[in-house]
């Protein structure tokens, strides 16, 4: 019968395995509703700022911001990263990494250098072994991230453009499609691409023009076009974190189902290595028996 | 001409409102400003202060915001507010227990002592009282 007390135990603990991973999978169904509440919340003011700092580039300013202007010529790429702080979340960070990687390869082959902020302690930990040059970390950033906890690793990617020390900078992360899907994207945040427009197309007639008509600014362009452009990249990169967010979340939930059901299926087959083990050792006793008689 | 346009406010954590409305009044950071409908475009920054919004019903809406732009097109007004609230969420006693910290905050010489943070949150209890003042002379009124 000692087959059969080994299986017993294994049987066992894949239960309580199992029992883990379903409360894990609950935990990560309400955090997810918190989550994408917390995405959507913040999503009037991130289309609002695109808005306007759309708005802004139709203008023919008297003040061109900095932020604007393409640069000719690419030698460093600044990439924010945002990942998750923790792990089991199926192929989240993993998937990240890989459309990342394969963004970073094609500036390598352009001779670009590259620089790397992390948010979130997946990303840190995906750079120490991958090599970088990491300016930036930022993890622990807890379920509900605030803009005040980004400000440091945004103005550190944001002096680095301002000084030139990088020509282009993205923010990578994970694109909340639904709870089954998440897509790992890189977009392009500085210089602002000029395609960013409005989707509204509320203006006046007499603005549809680009380019012929700018605003009054107070008090003067510079000043709030350049406290306007940090806000707008910051709450962009807030919006990134956030998705991401909602994105772990689904993702562990989706993991953590699929943890459950496997081992619901192997607890099935153990049961029945387990019967035919009892089975075989009934049947050897009797035969025994049977055996032991006929020698009387 | 249409006497109306339409005014969105957003803060960074939820939108606040969105409507039709005949005016908004705001305090800019070269001053208060009112706005109309025809407004040339205009982008400000915004103090802490109270916005006030003038529903084409005539109704009179007071927000509160705590920095932040704004931006006017003929079409709309958009208020891209650092935080806010409605004026009728303010709550006295916490503003003035905000504005007492801050001043002792101030007063302490203390070696940590943050005096741009310690400004700030003056200024900004300030603004809050500024807003309930606002209100409640209206109160008072009608």
């Amino acid at each position: 019968m000692a087959a059969a007390k080994e299986i017993r135990t294994q049987i066992g603990s894949i239960k309580n395995t199992q029992k883990i991973t379903s409360a894990m999978e609950m935990v990560a169904a309400s955090k997810m509703r918190k989550a994408q509440d917390l995405m959507r919340a913040s999503q009037p003011y991130a289309r609002q700022i695109r808005n306007v700092v759309g708005h802004v580039a139709d203008t023919n300013p008297e003040y061109k911001h900095d932020y604007m202007v393409e640069r000719d010529e690419v030698t460093r790429v600044g990439y924010i990263v945002v990942s998750t702080d923790r792990g089991l979340c199926g192929g989240l960070n993993h998937n990240l990494f890989k459309a990342l990687l394969k963004d970073v390869v094609g500036w390598r082959k352009e001779g670009a250098e590259l620089d790397f902020c992390a948010l979130g302690t997946k990303a840190s930990t995906f750079f120490r072994s991958y090599g970088g040059n990491l300016v930036a970390a930022k993890s622990g950033l807890g379920e509900s991230p605030t803009v005040e906890a980004l400000i440091g690793s945004v103005t550190v990617m944001l002096e680095a453009y301002d000084e030139g020390k990088i020509d282009r900078l993205y923010v990578v992360y994970n694109e909340f499609v639904n709870t089954m899907t998440q897509a790992p994207v890189v977009r392009q945040l500085l210089p602002l691409s000029t395609d960013i427009g409005s989707d509204e197309t509320t203006q006046d007639a007499e603005n549809a023009r680009p380019g012929s008509w700018d605003y009054l600014y107070e008090p003067d362009a510079k000043a709030l076009l350049d406290s306007l452009m940090i806000r707008f990249i910051e709450s962009q990169v807030y919006q990134a974190v956030v998705e991401n967010g909602a994105c772990e979340q689904a993702a562990r939930m989706i993991a953590m189902k699929s943890a459950t059901d496997n081992a619901g299926g192997l607890i099935d087959d153990l049961e029945m290595v387990y019967n035919k083990a009892r089975q075989a050792a009934i049947t050897q006793e009797i035969s025994e028996i049977v055996g032991g008689a006929a020698a009387v | 001409m249409a006497n109306s346009f339409t005014c969105n406010i957003v803060s960074a954590e939820a939108a606040i409102f969105s409507g039709t409305v005949e005016q908004v009044v705001a305090s800019g950071i070269m001053g208060d400003l009112g706005i109309l409908p025809g407004h040339a475009p205009l982008l400000t920054e915004l103090q802490p202060g109270p916005v006030r919004v003038f529903h084409d019903d005539g109704k009179e809406e007071h927000f509160f915001v705590s920095g932040g732009f704004m931006e006017v097109q003929p079409s709309g007004v958009t208020i891209l507010a650092d935080s806010a609230s409605r004026a009728t969420d303010l709550n006295e006693a916490a503003a003035e227990e905000a504005r007492q910290q801050a001043l002792r905050a101030l007063n302490e010489k203390s070696a940590e002592l943050d005096y741009g943070r310690a400004a700030a949150d003056l200024a900004e209890a300030m603004a809050q009282l500024r807003t309930i003042q606002q209100l409640r002379k209206k109160a008072g009124k009608g």
